[in-house]
């Protein structure tokens, strides 16, 4: 499930709570993935949070057209989902001047690229980052900023002869806002899914959890983001590499 | 079923039906693999398509999603839907015995 996907929904659910006529309104996700997430189990945490707001999922539901006078999604393999108003996510793609490259980018126009050391498969002296990279990771804001780090040192290595520094992990995390001042955590690497637990550590803001202080912690990252991160500070306690402790290894099944 | 198809105990798979061992993988599989899901009748069409997920899989470490398919396997989205019904990258991929297409968050 996309950050942005879920953030709509749920807004929509409080905004319709707020106007007293949620009860008239059906919302649906409608996703082309086999669940809410692709990683079990956030997955599950998400799907519960769904089905407790009452917004209902429809899975494998990859869309071929969007019917606008009828009103109506239909997918390629003939299934219809109806609708008042639509927001649709189009396919994702790389910019537009990879593909006036020959060979520099995949069938969508990311770049292929070293998981680890961000240097492009293409050639030695690209380096990649943020939505141009061809990596299973989100194209999200702090991927690109976890990924500055390994690929700043690995640019000036190149430069300098010395061997790559292989150590970026996907680390990916996110703010969903869920309404009513709450919002969810979610923090994952390549190889470690969304887990419960807290972040940066044991002490922190809680993860795959609804709370106010993930909310609040929202509106602080606002204010870190303009003066912090943009000048090129950074924020004290926040790692490009995932930080482990305050995960707690629930599975999908238990947890 | 066909006579030649190979039997498919002693694999081993993923709770979701997906090789953990892609070079377990044998063609004579095939049949019985596309029978498991509901797939009775093997075309060339349904060969092409599993043998580029197989391609696309030792080549980049990952199968193709079903938009990449549509754009690069030479079969469109709506015959892909026709002929691996469902998903088409998932059930092709069970099929071609490969781990399950990593899809994007």
């Amino acid at each position: 499930m996309s950050g942005g996907a879920a953030r709509i929904l749920f807004l929509a659910d409080w905004f319709f709570r707020e106007r007293g006529i949620r009860q008239d309104v059906d919302l649906t996700y409608v996703t082309p993935l086999d669940g809410v997430f692709t990683k079990p189990v956030a997955s599950k945490r998400l799907g519960e949070l769904l089905a407790a707001k009452g917004i209902s999922v429809v899975t494998e539901f990859n869309t071929g057209k969007v019917d606008g006078d009828a009103g109506k999604l239909v997918s390629f393999d003939d299934r219809e989902v109806p609708f008042d108003l639509a927001v649709v996510v189009p396919l994702h793609g790389g910019a537009a001047y990879v593909s006036h490259s020959d060979g520099l980018g995949d069938e969508l126009n990311f770049i292929p690229t070293d998981p680890q050391t961000l240097q492009s498969r293409v050639a030695a002296n690209i380096f990649v980052i943020g939505d141009a990279a061809g990596l299973p990771v989100s194209k999200a804001g702090s991927v690109t900023h976890f990924e500055g780090e390994v690929l700043t040192e690995n640019i000036r290595r190149f430069l300098a002869g010395e061997e790559l520094d292989a150590t970026y992990d996907g680390h990916a995390n996110c703010f969903i806002e869920t309404g009513f001042g709450k919002a969810v955590l979610i923090d994952f690497n390549y190889d470690t899914e969304p887990l419960p637990g807290h972040y940066p550590g044991p002490v922190g803001l809680p993860l795959l959890k609804e709370s106010h202080l993930n909310h609040l912690g929202k509106l602080m990252f606002e204010w870190f983001y303009w003066h912090a991160l943009l000048p090129g500070h950074s924020i004290p306690g926040i790692s490009s590499e995932m930080p482990a402790a305050g995960k707690h290894h629930a599975t999908a099944v238990h947890g | 079923m066909s006579v030649a198809a190979l039997p498919l105990t002693d694999l081993a798979l993923n709770e979701e039906g997906f090789f953990l061992h892609p070079e377990d993988w044998k063609e004579e599989m095939v049949p019985a693999l596309a029978a498991r899901e509901g797939i009775t009748q093997l075309t060339d069409r349904h060969w092409q398509v599993i043998r580029f997920m197989r391609s696309e899989y030792f080549a980049k470490g990952t199968g193709p999603t079903v938009r990449v398919l549509g754009k690069t396997s030479g079969v469109s989205i709506k015959e892909l839907y026709q002929l691996f019904p469902k998903g088409p990258a998932k059930v092709a991929a069970r099929v071609a015995g490969i781990p399950k297409p990593r899809g994007c968050i």
